[in-house]
C-alpha cells in the first residue's frame, strides 16, 4: 500500500519507502515521515460537478494549517473525504504512513485519531455538558465496555480539566442544548480534544461568534498546535491572521496557492479568485 | 477484573433504580406476590374480598403487555428505533412455549393421539423435525429465547448495517410481522394454521386451569416485569444508555467520536426482542391460546400506542400506558365494540398532539419536575 505512493518528504523514493518496513499495525498512527495527512490526486464529483479536482495536500505533524477559499471551493468536501463520509472517485488519502482513509469507516477513522468539528455545532443537546465530554473521552468504544463502564477518578479529572479549559465548568450539569452558540462550539472542540486526536479538523470554528469569543477561540486553537495537527477551514481573514500558520487556498476543488497568509494574499491569482467574482 | 465487575453488579443494579422506584416495586411486589394471590386462593368465592380468576388472568395479561411495552420503549424511547413489528417477537415466544404446551396435552386431545390434534387432522404421521424436543420444558425455554433472538440479530444486522432508519425501518418491521403471520396461517407450516395452539391441559405437570397454577403464572409474570424494569433501567442509566440516546439524537456525531453504532443498536434491539418473547411465553398459558392474529400489523401498532400514551423514554410510562390502554380496551370493546379502533386512533392523535411526553410526562410537568 505505502509503496504505491511517492514519499512526500521530498527525499524518499518509491523504492525507499517500500523497503522501509512499516509494520502496518491496524489503527496505529505511523507518522515517522513527519507528515501526518497525505491527500494525493483526490477527485470527487457530485452529478458531474467536480467538488474536488485532483486535490493534493500534505499536513505535517503538529502543524496548524488554515484552508481558505470561496464558496464551493471544496473545503467541506475535503473534510468529508478525510473523515470517511465521502469516498473519492480517484486519488489516495493516507493518515500517517499506513492508514488508508478511503478504506476505513467513519468510526474507524475517528478511532484512529482524526477528530472533526462540524460547521454547525453538533453536540448531544439532551445530554449534559459533562456527559458530552464523558462520551467523547478516549476509552474503549465497545458495547461490552460501555455496559459496565464506570468513570475513574483520572477520567473525572480529565473532564474537569477540559471543562475549565473550554470555560464551561459552571455549565457541567446543564443540558448542552441550553448553551449559547459559542459555548456549543467550545464544547464541541472540547469533545474533540478529550478524544486525544492526532489530527483535528475544524470547519468554521468561529462562525456566529462574537468578537470576544472569536479572540478566545483563536487563543485556544493556537495553543493546540504542536501537540496536535490542526486543519482549520475559515472565511474570517482576521481570525486566520491571528492563528498564524501556513495557508492553503482552494479554488474549484484544487489547491490554488499555499504559503504564509501574506504571500497568498499578495498572489494575483488569489486576488483574482476573491475579487474577480 | 471480571470478578470485580460481577461483585459490583448487584449494588449497581440497586443503585440504578431511584428510591421511589424501589418503593413502587416493593408495593407492586406486595400486591402481586401476596395480596392478590391470597385473596384469590384463600377468600371464599362468595366473599366481597374474593379476587376472581378473571382478574388474575387480565392482570397477568396486562403485565405481559407491559413487559412488551417496556421492551419497545428501550429501543424507541431511548434508541429512536420505532419497531412496528414487535408483536412478532411476542408471538414467536408464545408459539415456542405453545409447542411445549401442545406436547404436554399428550393423549388427552380430541383424537387421543400422540400427535397434536391439528397434525392428526392434517393426516400427518410423525412430528416435523422442528417439533423435536419440544416436549421437554428446558428445550422449550431455550427456543423461547433463541429463536426470536436469532431472528432479531439477523434482521437487525441487515437493517442497521444498511443504515435503514426512521419510517423506512418501521415499514420493514410491519412487513416482517405481516409475512410471518401469513407463514403461520398456512396449515402445512406445522403451527396449527389460523387456529394456532389451544386447548392446553398441563404445564410442568400441573393443570393450566387450576387456581394455584394461575397464581404461580401471575406471580412469575409480575417478577419478570419487575426484573425487566430494573434491567432496562440499569441499561439506560449506564454509559451504554447514554451512547444509545446519543445515537438517537445524532448518529453521525457518535460515529465521528469513534463509536460504531451498529453493535449498540443491535444489542438493544435483540434484548428488546428477547424480552418480548419471554412475555409471549408467559402470556400463552395464561390466556390459553396463541394464533397468527398476534402477528397482525395492527397488534404491533397498538404496542407503540401504549408507549406513546404512557410516555416515551421513561420505562415506567410504558407500563402505565399498557395498563391504561388495555383497561380502556376491555371496557370499550364490551360497551362499544365497533368503535374501539376509532377511539384508539383518536387517542393516538390526541396524545401526540397534546401530550408528547405521555401520561408520565404530563404528571412530571404537573409536579414541576424536570423532564428526563
Amino acid at each position: 500500500m505505502s509503496a504505491a505512493r511517492l514519499s512526500p518528504g521530498g527525499g524518499g523514493s518509491v523504492l525507499e519507502s517500500a523497503s522501509m518496513v512499516h509494520v502496518a499495525e491496524r489503527g496505529v498512527l505511523d507518522a515517522t515521515h513527519r507528515v501526518i495527512l497525505y491527500l494525493e490526486g483526490i477527485t470527487v464529483s457530485f452529478d458531474g460537478f467536480r467538488a474536488l479536482n485532483q486535490l493534493t495536500l500534505y499536513v505535517e505533524k503538529g502543524e496548524l494549517r488554515c484552508v481558505i477559499g470561496p464558496n464551493g471551493a471544496g473545503k467541506t468536501t475535503m473534510m468529508d473525504v478525510i473523515t470517511g463520509k465521502t469516498r473519492p472517485e480517484s486519488g489516495t488519502a493516507f493518515f500517517g504512513q499506513t492508514m488508508d482513509l478511503t478504506r476505513m469507516s467513519e468510526a474507524e477513522i475517528a478511532h484512529a485519531g482524526i477528530g472533526r468539528k462540524f460547521q454547525k455545532p453538533t453536540v448531544f443537546e439532551r445530554h449534559t455538558v459533562f456527559e458530552n465530554l464523558e462520551l467523547a473521552l478516549k476509552a474503549d468504544r465497545r458495547v461490552r465496555a460501555s455496559l459496565f463502564a464506570r468513570l475513574r477518578d483520572d477520567a473525572r479529572d480529565r473532564i474537569a480539566e477540559m471543562l475549565r479549559f473550554i470555560r464551561l465548568a459552571e455549565e457541567a450539569d446543564r443540558p448542552a442544548g441550553l448553551l449559547s452558540h459559542g459555548q456549543k462550539q467550545w464544547l464541541e472542540i472540547g469533545m474533540l480534544l478529550v478524544q486525544e486526536p492526532q489530527l483535528l479538523l475544524l470547519d468554521e470554528p468561529v462562525a456566529g461568534m462574537s468578537d470576544d469569543e472569536t479572540e478566545r477561540t483563536a487563543e485556544l486553537i493556537a495553543s493546540l498546535a504542536g501537540k496536535h495537527s490542526v486543519v482549520v477551514v475559515e472565511h474570517d481573514m482576521e481570525f486566520i491572521a491571528r492563528l498564524g500558520g501556513k495557508v492553503t487556498v482552494l479554488d474549484e476543488g484544487a489547491v490554488l496557492a499555499e504559503g504564509t497568509l501574506q504571500a497568498v494574499q499578495d498572489d494575483p491569482r488569489v486576488v483574482e479568485v476573491y475579487l474577480g467574482r | 477484573m471480571e470478578l470485580a465487575i460481577r461483585r459490583q453488579l448487584v449494588p449497581r443494579l440497586i443503585g440504578a433504580v431511584p428510591r421511589a422506584g424501589w418503593v413502587a416495586l416493593a408495593a407492586l411486589g406486595l400486591v402481586a406476590f401476596v395480596i392478590l394471590p391470597a385473596l384469590h386462593l384463600l377468600a371464599p368465592a362468595g366473599s366481597r374480598l374474593h379476587v376472581s380468576a378473571y382478574v388474575i388472568t387480565v392482570g397477568g395479561k396486562i403485565m405481559c403487555y407491559a413487559i412488551v411495552a417496556v421492551a419497545l420503549d428501550l429501543i424507541w424511547g431511548y434508541g429512536g428505533i420505532l419497531s412496528l413489528g414487535h408483536g412478532l417477537f411476542f408471538a414467536l415466544g408464545g408459539y415456542a412455549f405453545g409447542m411445549y404446551l401442545m406436547r404436554s396435552i399428550g393423549r388427552e386431545g380430541v383424537y387421543q393421539a400422540d400427535l397434536p390434534d391439528f397434525m392428526v387432522f392434517l393426516d400427518w404421521k410423525s412430528l416435523p423435525w422442528y417439533w423435536r424436543g419440544t416436549d421437554h420444558a428446558p428445550w422449550a425455554f431455550l427456543l423461547v429465547v433463541a429463536v426470536p433472538a436469532l431472528l432479531a440479530l439477523v434482521f437487525g444486522l441487515f437493517a442497521f448495517r444498511s443504515r435503514i432508519r426512521g419510517v423506512y425501518f418501521s415499514i420493514i418491521t410491519q412487513a416482517l410481522t405481516f409475512a410471518a403471520m401469513l407463514f403461520f396461517f398456512r396449515n402445512e407450516t406445522g403451527f396449527g394454521g389460523n387456529n394456532g395452539f389451544t386447548d392446553f391441559k398441563r404445564i410442568m405437570g400441573f393443570s393450566v386451569t387450576a387456581p394455584s397454577t394461575r397464581v404461580v403464572l401471575f406471580v412469575l409474570t409480575a417478577a419478570m416485569l419487575a426484573a425487566t424494569l430494573v434491567a432496562t433501567r440499569y441499561l439506560v442509566r449506564s454509559k451504554f444508555g447514554r451512547i444509545l440516546t446519543a445515537i438517537r439524537d445524532s448518529e453521525s456525531r457518535v460515529m465521528f467520536l469513534g463509536y460504531d453504532p451498529l453493535p449498540y443498536k443491535l444489542f438493544a434491539w435483540t434484548v428488546s426482542a428477547v424480552l418480548c418473547a419471554v412475555a409471549g411465553a408467559l402470556y400463552v398459558p395464561q390466556v390459553g391460546i396463541i394464533n397468527p392474529s398476534e402477528m397482525s400489523p395492527g397488534n404491533s401498532i397498538e404496542i407503540a400506542i401504549w408507549v406513546a400514551v404512557g410516555g416515551r423514554g421513561t420505562l415506567v410510562g410504558a407500563v402505565v400506558g399498557a395498563a391504561l390502554v388495555n383497561l380502556a380496551k376491555s371496557w370499550f370493546t364490551a360497551a362499544f365494540p365497533e368503535y374501539w379502533l376509532f377511539f384508539l386512533g383518536l387517542l393516538f392523535i390526541l396524545v401526540t398532539r397534546f401530550m408528547p411526553e405521555g401520561v408520565v410526562g404530563l404528571g412530571r410537568r404537573l409536579l414541576g419536575g424536570r423532564p428526563a
